[in-house]
């Protein structure tokens, strides 16, 4: 298992051709408090850099969108009542989808975790 | 202007409690502390909290009459208004629209008015060249601190017997540490608590006094926003601009009896018309179902489709635990009970309409 960033602040990992996607606690902390997430169904296909859900902390409304293409193929559905969990562990508990990657030569393109540190400073 | 944010009195000590900087109206100020915008706002909600309005414009009236002059430019009854009082108010303009809101206190050998930051630069000219024999000082060495909550009587009231002795809209000079501040029993939270006007070089010494006491943190705009919608009070430039007149904005509470009646102030035609037949819109309450916040600029919709408005303040409220938001909707439309749907990211979502404010105000009458 690998996991990669991207420069939206994902984290995606990645075990053949599956991975996990979440929000970097780096992104979790920059929103602020979130009390809202806006997940697209299981079974949603969609394209590097498309839109695939938003999250809304007090402050402002942020998109979140695809750092490959691929598939949905499970929602985490425990943030719909505890969005809060965005800021409490957002690299574990509070992942946001399971997905199929449809283009794994797409992976090139992300960071890793010594590149991310460098990307937020 | 410059493009260089301006920064308070209190700027080091943002930069101390570690607070997220950001540029508003020109000003360098904190969005939010480490405590975060929700934990700020139940703070304020429960016990107390204290937020740097630095930014807002300080003006002292000296002159003739001073409260019968205000009476040209605005609707409230300042020409009655006692010493020891504080009242809030509105410019309005030609066609009754909203210029800037306003608290007018009387301070007995002066008037004492703050406006909002971003309009400091209208309405001081505004009232120099409208206030006839008025001599119309807008202060720049003094701070203004507001300290609100349940808790806020004895933050402040530790420090400054006299200002236990206040009731909501009441202001007095009294000493805090020995510095004379004016300390006025109003804010914009919904909660009891004051403003104080502190001399600049012993602002960061007397807010750290109330920071001090174990009920009370610092706060950011952020929940000073979420406290206010909760409140439901209007935001001007989101809720109430030169386009919106005071009744639309259902202010109609905030114009006394005789200036209803009398007129004689900037588009007194429009709001007494509005007052008899009714406005062709009016600010109201919305409760989202769900939890998606439905932000300004949301679109409106009756239950058969037809748009009726838009949200002009909109966001999570934390102490209702769960989205809020305040918007104008048409004539024949706005009743509380009424289901809309609001648009949002493409979706109708459905909603309530409410009455105001979404939490009890708790002043000290």
């Amino acid at each position: 298992m690998a996991t990669y960033y991207s420069e939206e602040h994902e984290w995606l990992s990645v075990d053949g051709d599956t991975a996990t996607l979440g929000i970097t606690k780096h992104a979790a902390e920059q929103l602020g408090d979130v009390v809202f997430v806006e997940q697209q169904d299981a079974g949603e296909e969609f394209e590097k850099d498309g839109e695939i859900g938003v999250i809304e902390s007090v402050k402002a409304a942020s998109e979140l969108y695809a750092p490959v293409d691929g598939e949905i193929i499970e929602v985490n559905e425990t943030l719909a009542d505890n969005p809060g969990a965005l800021n409490e562990d957002p690299e574990g508990e509070a992942w946001i989808y399971k997905i199929k990657i449809t283009d794994a030569a797409q992976l090139e393109d992300l960071m890793d975790e010594a590149g991310y540190k460098a990307f937020i400073g | 202007m410059s493009d260089t944010p301006k920064r308070t009195p209190l700027y080091s000590l943002h930069v101390e409690l570690g607070g997220k900087l950001v540029d508003f109206a020109g000003w360098e100020m904190p969005v939010q502390y480490p405590l975060g915008i929700m934990g700020e706002h139940k703070q304020c909600r429960e016990k107390a909290a204290v937020f740097d309005v630095s930014h807002m414009g300080q003006v002292i009236l000296r002159g003739e009459n001073v409260g019968e002059k205000l009476e040209a430019l605005c609707p409230q009854a300042y020409a009655t208004l006692k010493e020891g009082k504080a009242r809030y108010g509105f410019f309005t303009n030609a066609e009754g629209g909203i210029m800037d809101d306003l608290i007018v206190s009387n301070a007995g050998d002066h008037y004492f008015v703050v406006v909002n930051a971003a309009l400091r630069h209208q309405d001081i000219p505004h009232m120099k060249a409208n206030l006839d024999g008025v001599e119309v000082t807008e202060i720049f060495d003094r701070a203004l601190v507001a300290v609100q909550g349940p808790a806020a009587e004895n933050v402040v009231g530790e420090l400054c017997p006299a200002a236990r002795d206040l009731k909501f809209m009441e202001t007095t000079l009294a000493d805090i540490n020995g510095v004379e501040c004016r300390i006025s029993r109003l804010g914009y939270t919904g909660e009891d608590g004051y403003e104080i006007s502190i001399p600049e070089d012993k602002a960061i010494e007397i807010t750290k006094s109330f920071l001090a006491h174990e009920d009370c943190e610092a706060a950011g705009l952020g929940a000073r926003d979420s406290l206010r919608l909760e409140a439901g009070l209007c935001l001007y430039g989101n809720d109430i601009d030169q386009s919106t007149s005071p009744i639309e904005a259902s202010l109609g509470w905030a114009i006394q009896k005789r200036r209803k009646e009398e007129g004689g102030f900037p588009g007194a035609e429009r709001v007494q018309k509005e007052l008899a037949e009714g406005p062709a819109r009016k600010l109201v309450g919305i409760k989202p179902e769900g939890r998606a916040p439905a932000r300004q600029g949301v679109e409106i919709q009756c239950s058969n489709g037809n748009t009726i408005g838009q949200i002009t303040s909109g966001g999570f409220g934390p102490t209702v635990g769960g989205p809020v938001a305040m918007g104008y909707v048409s004539a024949g439309h706005g009743e509380p009970g009424e289901v809309v749907n609001l648009i949002i990211r493409g979706k109708p979502q459905p909603a309530e309409i409410v009455a105001l404010p979404f939490v009890t105000q708790n002043y000290k009458r």
